[in-house]
């Protein structure tokens, strides 16, 4: 079998996973999350595999393996689609496929498989709880398994093959429809408990904000593809001629050339998939789903695609550009949007009291992290935080949904009614929920950038030495998110783990199963692994003692050596990171730990409207709902239906109808009346007349009739006999 | 290769189940369901067909992927229609049963 067919059969496991879960496992749990599991499970082998190979392969980036089928004729060429793997392609399947491994086996524990079934779980509702009796016949409250357990694995499963689809692809085409598929499992995963109306509505609202974004992107394919005349990677970046021919042709917009002009419509798919501002609104309302979901599409892979993307088309977007030199426009977008995104988001972090919402917040600042670094050119550093941060992310939610477990054990055993996701609600679960504790002390020191250990610090310090060294203002934004990121990891750990328990619920919180135990064990090991691969040579002590594995192996997709003043090494932002991170920390831990009251945050008072202001994610909702949404609604319910409808459409049609009748009524009451039932009438009454006449001509005596028939016969016969026929 | 007799086959049984199940089944949504089971059964006919052609000819002819394109879009406009329709005649008479649905009968 040569290589590149284990490429393709990549993403095959999990659909077919899918579809058998839907036509034969859909009512048993244990073969669902067996087939699911054991689906992603070969993936992850296959994915390992072509790791192990890739890195013993030299010049991968030059010699990608791939493989090219032809599709759907379309005239004189093809569309093609195929199967590719450079070191970005290796790199993103490796967190790809432990991430999604990782959240499989720890969804069957979330799920709460093997747990009896609640008498009030119906399908579309989060499980309720349920009733057991013990052996010394006492009631306990016990999580109760979802209702709809099968489901949920066939879903994700869908999703997992569109997300190995998007990373094993060599072209656009096959790109979008994984893509699109990914956004369709979004929205089905996020409205996943269809029953609750917030989740509904958070659905809808993400499938029609990310699709916004899709469809600038469908046009920049569109240009693409009419102008190159292919999809495909290597085609189009790989060529320099494309690339040169792209960047110096005019666009017929604003003066862009082609290829900055295709670079803004594929940014703006990202600014929709990543959730950059502003078209960041759908992924905070997603964590209505379950958390799972929440850590695979909405941290680890679904927002990494749209990075991805970026990545993927770095060459395009900086065609023309050269490190020291002005950026292209798609790069000053890109910087832009991704240093506010990353500010933007980390303040309103700074205020949630959801524990789920604050990690949905940390996830838009850091992706803002990546689309920065891209625009500024620091290409490796994009990669190196997309990959560390994948797996830190994933950690924290999963966590975040092992916490939430734990509390709504709590919940159940003092049937307490408090809210098991509000972080104000918890309080010292460091000693009840032990394992989670420390992974999620992991996950959260490597989002603020705990200095030297942490995958977190490397990842984040390289983009602040990129952007220092090429842009101040995107540098000093990211400082302060930096800063502020540190702030509120810390403050959600206080608030969570430290201290002492502000409910009861808290107080009797409980650790989960080893089998969500275990991935976050996992993931933590990489939340702080994956960053010693990345250490710069130049980095003082620790630099070289491990060599710089990642920025070798992704740098040479460049071709050329796109980021060599890495190597000098300048103490500003390494100091930047460093204070940013232990500063935030400190500080979130100072102002937090004192924090007693479960209804009024510590910082809600001294900072007044400001607190209010990101609390209320700076009314960005209300600001859509006035500008967007009312506005649509007036169209379709007021203008289109009641003035369209039911005044024009309906009163052209009412008129219609009136007409009908006034003609209708005319031929009543000046034909059908007078003529025709006159006319029938007369003959009726003529028929009546002429027989009332008659009828003494019938008196019904046999002598009368005879004499009257011998009268008519002589009568007859005179008149035969008189004109001489006779 | 797998021969043309086994794509028209099943294309029938397809069209043969959405058949049945517009006809049996009282559902309006799955009323629609079976519809669209037909357009695709015609749809996978056109596609056995195209792929036959093109074989015939040792030329990739591009009609039959046309034809399966406009269907495609026929369809999903179709369905957005319907739902529309299914949704609303359920605001009105809270039922999404056809039999149920007798408001023209006198």
């Amino acid at each position: 079998m040569p290589f590149e067919t284990l490429i393709w059969l990549l993403p095959l496991p999990p659909l077919l996973a899918f579809f058998l879960i839907i036509t034969f496992a859909y009512r048993r749990n244990s073969l669902s999350h067996g087939l699911a599991i054991g689906a992603v499970g070969l993936s992850w082998l296959g994915s390992m595999f072509v790791f192990w190979r890739a890195l013993q392969s030299e010049h991968l980036a030059e010699h990608p393996w791939s493989a090219v089928l032809n599709w759907i004729p379309t005239g004189d060429t093809w569309f093609q689609i195929g199967v590719q793997a450079d070191p970005l392609t290796v790199v993103t399947l490796f967190f790809v496929a432990w991430t999604i491994l990782m959240i499989f086996i720890y969804s069957v524990g979330y799920h709460n498989y093997g747990q009896p079934r609640g008498v009030h779980d119906r399908p579309g509702l989060p499980p309720q709880g349920a009733e057991v009796k013990d052996a010394h016949g006492h009631h306990h409250r016990v999580p109760s398994i979802e209702p709809m357990y099968a489901r949920f694995f066939a879903l994700v499963s869908l999703f997992a093959f569109a997300m190995y689809l998007l990373v094993v692809s060599d072209n656009l085409l096959t790109l979008y429809i994984g893509w699109e598929v990914m956004g369709v499992c979004s929205y089905l995963l996020i409205g996943f408990w269809y029953a609750k109306e917030s989740a509904r509505n958070a659905a809808v609202k993400a499938f029609l904000t990310t699709r916004i974004g899709d469809v600038f992107m469908l046009l920049g394919l569109a240009a693409l593809y009419a102008l190159t005349g292919s999809l495909n990677y290597r085609a189009i970046l790989g060529n320099p001629q494309v690339l040169e021919i792209l960047a110096s042709t005019i666009s017929p917009v604003a003066g862009l050339s082609w290829a900055a002009l295709i670079g803004l419509l594929l940014f703006a798919g990202t600014v929709g998939k990543s959730a950059q501002f502003p078209l960041h609104v759908w992924l905070p309302d997603a964590m209505e789903g379950p958390t799972p979901v929440s850590a695979m599409i909405h941290a680890a892979t679904m927002v990494s695609a749209g990075v991805y993307l970026m990545i993927r088309f770095f060459p395009l977007l900086s065609a023309g550009w050269m490190p020291g030199e002005p950026l292209t426009p798609p790069m000053v977008a890109m910087a832009f949007i991704g240093a506010f995104t990353a500010l933007f988001a980390a303040t309103i972090g700074l205020a949630q009291r959801d524990i789920k919402r604050v990690l949905a917040y940390s996830t838009i600042s850091q992706l803002g992290y990546m689309i920065a670094a891209l625009g500024i050119g620091a290409y490796v550093a994009a990669t190196f935080h997309l990959v560390t941060h994948a797996f830190f992310k994933a950690l924290l939610f999963l966590a975040s949904g092992s916490v939430i477990h734990g509390m709504e054990h709590g919940v159940y055993h003092t049937d307490e009614h408090v809210d098991p996701q509000d972080m104000f609600n918890m309080g010292g679960l460091r000693h009840k929920m032990p394992v989670t504790f420390w992974t999620f002390l992991v996950g959260g020191l490597s989002l603020a950038g705990f200095p030297l250990i942490t995958a977190g610090f490397w990842s984040k310090d390289e983009i602040l030495t990129a952007a220092f060294q090429s842009n101040l203002p995107v540098f000093i934004t990211l400082g302060v998110a930096a800063l502020l990121t540190a702030f509120y990891t810390m403050r959600q750990l206080t608030l969570v783990f430290l201290g002492q328990p502000r409910t009861a619920a808290a107080a009797q919180a409980q650790e989960s199963r080893l089998v969500m135990t275990i991935p976050l064990v996992v993931l933590a090991i990489f939340a702080l692994a994956a960053g010693w691969v990345g250490i710069p040579a130049s980095f003082p002590l620790v630099g070289g003692i491990l060599p710089n594995w990642f920025e070798a192996f992704v740098g040479s997709m460049l071709g050329h050596v796109g980021e060599a003043d890495h190597l000098i090494f300048t103490p500003t932002p390494l100091l930047v990171s460093i204070l940013a991170s232990l500063g935030g920390l400190f500080l979130g831990w100072w102002v937090y730990q004192s924090q007693r009251d479960r209804v009024q945050d510590v910082l809600a008072k001294p900072l007044g409207g400001l607190y209010r202001l990101w609390q209320n994610k700076y009314y960005i909702d209300e600001l859509y709902q006035l500008v967007f949404i009312r506005p649509a609604l007036w169209v379709a319910d007021v203008f289109t239906y009641h003035w369209l409808d039911r005044k024009i459409i309906d009163g052209v049609l009412h008129g219609i109808g009136r007409l009908g009748l006034a003609i209708g009524h005319g031929f009543r009451e000046f034909i059908d009346r007078p003529l025709i039932n006159g006319a029938g009438d007369a003959v009726a009454d003529g028929t009546h007349e002429v027989g009332a006449r008659l009828r003494i001509l019938q008196p019904g005596r046999l002598q009368v009739y005879l004499l009257i028939a011998l009268v008519g016969i002589l009568i007859i016969g005179l008149v035969l006999f008189s004109i001489g026929m006779v | 290769m797998i021969p043309l007799s086994w794509y028209l086959t099943f294309s029938a049984v397809l069209f043969s189940i959405g058949l049945f199940t517009v006809l049996a089944r009282r559902h309006a949504i799955v009323i629609l369901m079976g519809i669209e089971l037909m357009l695709n059964a015609v749809n996978i006919n056109l596609l056995a067909f195209w792929h036959y052609w093109s074989q015939v000819r040792g030329a990739p002819q591009v009609n039959g992927m046309v034809f399966v394109a406009m269907v495609f879009v026929l369809a999903a406009a179709e369905t957005a229609v319907a739902l529309a329709l299914i949704i609303s005649a359920y605001r009105r008479h809270h039922t999404v049963v056809v039999d149920e649905m007798t408001l023209l009968k006198g």
